[in-house]
C-alpha cells in the first residue's frame, strides 16, 4: 500500500545528505571530542563546527549553544537550570497553559520543590497576551518560558515582545522553537530571546540530539554532572554524529519548501473544512506552514486516526505524547472547545515532499471516514 | 505514545461493527459514558417473550462516541446479549466482552466495562418503563 506521511510534528525521516554527512563519524571519525589525540581532535572540530553553523542560522554571536539530547532535555535543562541557579532572587517562573508536556510537566515538579508557577490563559486562537505576561511579572519572577510556535495547533507566539518585555522588567525570557526552527525565522537577539530549545529530528535531522542556547549573562546550575563536558552544563561524552546531522539538517528546509507546505496545508484546511461541522483550530494565518489541526464534530479522534492509517495515511490526535492519556487535549482545552470537540480533533502536519495529489487522496478518503464514524456516533448534525 | 495495539478481533469489530444505529421505539435505551473521556455509548433493546415465555433481547442497537475499542466492545456486546434472556444477558461480564474480542490493551480495558454498564443500564430502563 501506498504510505502517506501527514505527521512530520511528531518526527521527520532523515535527509539524505544529512545521513551522508554523518555517516563518517560513526567509524572513520568516531574519536572522542574530549581526547587530545588525532582522533579526538577530528572529533571536536566536526563538533565545534556543528556548534558555529547553528549558532551562525539564529544569528547568535555571544551565545552558548549546549548541545543535549533533544527538545525534552533542553526544556528540563532551560527551566529546571534557571530555577536551580537563580533560587535566591526568587522562586516564581511564568510559563502558558499550552506549552509541551516536557515543559508542564517540569513546572509541575518544580512545584513540588517550592517554586510557583503562573500558568497564563491563551485566546481562541492559541494567542498568549504579552500584556498577561507584563502584568503576571513580580519581583520574584525568575523566568518566563512560552513555547515559540505550538505543537499542536502551530499557533505561533508573540515572542518578541514578550521578549521585550522580560528584558525590560530583567526576567529571562525561554522559548521552546522546537515546531519552529527553520520554518519560522529566529533571531535570539532581535527578539531577546534568553534561552532557546531546538532540536534536530524535526527537521530531517536525526533523533537523539538538540540543543539549549543560551544568552551572554544567563545563569544556569546543570541537571546532568560528570566530565564537565559542554561548558560543565552537559556531562556526557558528545554525540559528534548527532551534532553533525543536526547541524547538516539546518539547511533542508528551504524557503521553497516553506512555501509548499503552506500551499498544500490552506488545501487541506479547505478540503476539509467542506465536510459539515468541522473547523479549523488555532490562527488562520499566524500558525506553522505545516500544521493543520481540525475538529470533526460527533466523532472521535483516535477512530478516525485509525481509519485513515488502514488507508496508508499517517496523522495524529492532538500530540503523539498524549495518545496514551484518556484526557483531551490540554492545548484544546486551554483555547476553549469542549471535551467532546476536543476528542474529536486531529492534527495533520505536512513534510517538504508531500504532494498535491497525497492531499487529494487524503481529503476523499477523510470525507469517508468522517462519514462512516458518524454513522457509529449517537451525537450528529442537525439539518 | 504508550503504542496501543489493538487484536485483530477489534479491529474487525470497529470497521465492520454488528448493529450499529439506532432502533425506532425502543422498549429500553441504556446511556452511558462521559464525553469528557471521550467514550459514549447508547444501546437501544427491543424485549419480546421466547416460546418458554421467558424475556429476551429480540432485537439490540448501538450507537457510540469513542475510540476503536469503546465501537468495538460496542459491537460485541451486541452480539453477545442478541437472543439471550434478559436474566442471561445481566449476567455477561466486562471479561466476557474482553476475551470475545481476543483481549483489550490495559488502557483500554475500562470500555467493555462502559459496555456492560450500557447494556444493563438498557435492561434496567425497560423494567422501569415496564413498571
Amino acid at each position: 500500500m501506498k504510505r502517506i506521511y501527514l505527521d512530520h510534528a511528531a518526527t521527520t525521516p532523515v535527509a539524505k545528505e544529512v545521513m551522508e554527512a554523518m555517516l563518517p563519524f560513526f567509524n572513520e571519525r568516531f574519536g572522542n571530542a574530549s581526547s587530545l589525540h588525532h582522533f579526538g581532535r577530528e572529533a571536536r572540530e566536526a563538533l565545534e563546527d556543528s556548534r558555529k553553523t547553528i549558532l551562525k542560522k539564529l544569528n547568535g554571536k555571544n551565545h552558548t549553544l549546549v548541545f543535549t539530547s533533544g527538545g525534552t532535555e533542553s526544556n528540563n535543562l532551560a527551566i529546571k537550570g534557571v530555577a536551580f541557579a537563580n533560587r535566591n532572587k526568587g522562586k516564581h517562573i511564568i510559563t502558558t497553559k499550552i506549552e509541551h508536556d516536557c515543559v508542564l510537566n517540569t513546572c509541575k515538579w518544580l512545584e513540588s520543590m517550592g517554586f510557583e508557577i503562573t500558568y497564563l490563559p491563551v485566546d481562541k486562537y492559541g494567542f498568549v497576551n504579552p500584556e498577561d505576561v507584563e502584568s503576571s511579572i513580580r519581583d520574584d519572577t525568575i523566568l518566563v518560558s512560552v513555547i515559540h510556535a505550538n505543537n499542536e495547533i502551530g499557533t505561533i507566539e508573540p515572542i518578541s515582545e514578550i521578549g521585550k518585555i522580560c528584558e525590560e522588567k530583567d526576567v529571562y525570557f525561554h522559548t521552546d522553537a522546537c515546531q519552529s526552527f527553520t520554518k519560522v525565522p529566529i533571531n535570539l537577539k532581535k527578539q531577546h530571546i534568553d534561552l532557546l530549545t531546538i532540536n534536530s529530528h524535526k527537521i530531517y535531522g536525526p533523533k537523539g540530539i538538540g540543543a539549549l542556547i543560551l544568552g551572554e549573562n544567563v545563569d544556569i546550575e546543570p541537571i546532568a554532572h560528570g566530565g564537565g563536558h559542554e561548558f560543565g552544563l552537559r556531562s556526557g561524552t558528545e554525540n559528534v554524529a548527532g551534532a553533525v546531522g543536526f547541524a547538516k539538517a539546518t539547511e533542508i528546509i528551504k524557503d521553497k519548501d516553506i512555501e509548499h507546505m503552506k500551499s498544500l496545508r490552506d488545501m487541506l484546511i479547505k478540503g476539509a473544512l467542506e465536510i459539515e461541522e468541522t473547523w479549523l483550530n488555532g490562527h488562520p494565518t499566524e500558525r506553522l506552514c505545516n500544521n493543520a489541526n481540525i475538529t470533526f464534530r460527533y466523532i472521535e479522534g483516535e477512530s478516525l486516526l485509525l481509519h485513515l492509517d488502514l488507508k496508508g495515511i499517517a496523522v495524529s490526535t492532538g500530540s503523539a505524547c498524549s495518545s496514551k492519556s484518556l484526557e483531551p487535549s490540554h492545548v484544546l482545552m486551554a483555547i476553549g472547545l469542549r471535551p467532546e470537540d476536543a476528542h474529536g480533533s486531529i492534527r495533520f502536519s505536512l513534510g517538504k515532499d508531500n504532494t498535491k495529489d497525497e492531499i487529494k487522496y487524503t481529503l476523499e478518503v477523510l470525507k469517508e471516514s468522517v462519514e462512516i464514524l458518524r454513522k457509529i456516533s449517537p451525537f450528529k448534525p442537525r439539518r | 505514545m504508550s503504542g496501543i495495539n489493538y487484536s485483530k478481533k477489534v479491529m474487525e469489530h470497529f470497521l465492520h461493527p454488528r448493529n450499529m444505529g439506532e432502533i425506532k421505539n425502543p422498549d429500553g435505551i441504556g446511556k452511558v459514558g462521559n464525553p469528557i473521556c471521550g467514550d459514549v455509548m447508547w444501546i437501544y433493546i427491543k424485549v419480546s417473550k421466547n416460546k418458554q415465555g421467558k424475556e429476551i433481547i429480540s432485537d439490540i442497537k448501538f450507537q457510540t462516541f469513542g475510540c476503536a475499542a469503546a465501537i468495538a466492545t460496542s459491537s460485541m456486546i451486541t452480539e453477545l446479549a442478541k437472543g439471550k434472556t434478559l436474566e442471561d444477558a445481566m449476567k455477561i461480564s466486562h471479561r466476557d466482552v474482553s476475551n470475545a474480542l481476543g483481549k483489550l490493551p490495559p488502557i483500554k480495558e475500562h470500555c467493555s466495562n462502559l459496555a456492560i454498564d450500557a447494556l444493563r443500564a438498557a435492561i434496567e430502563d425497560y423494567k422501569k418503563r415496564k413498571g
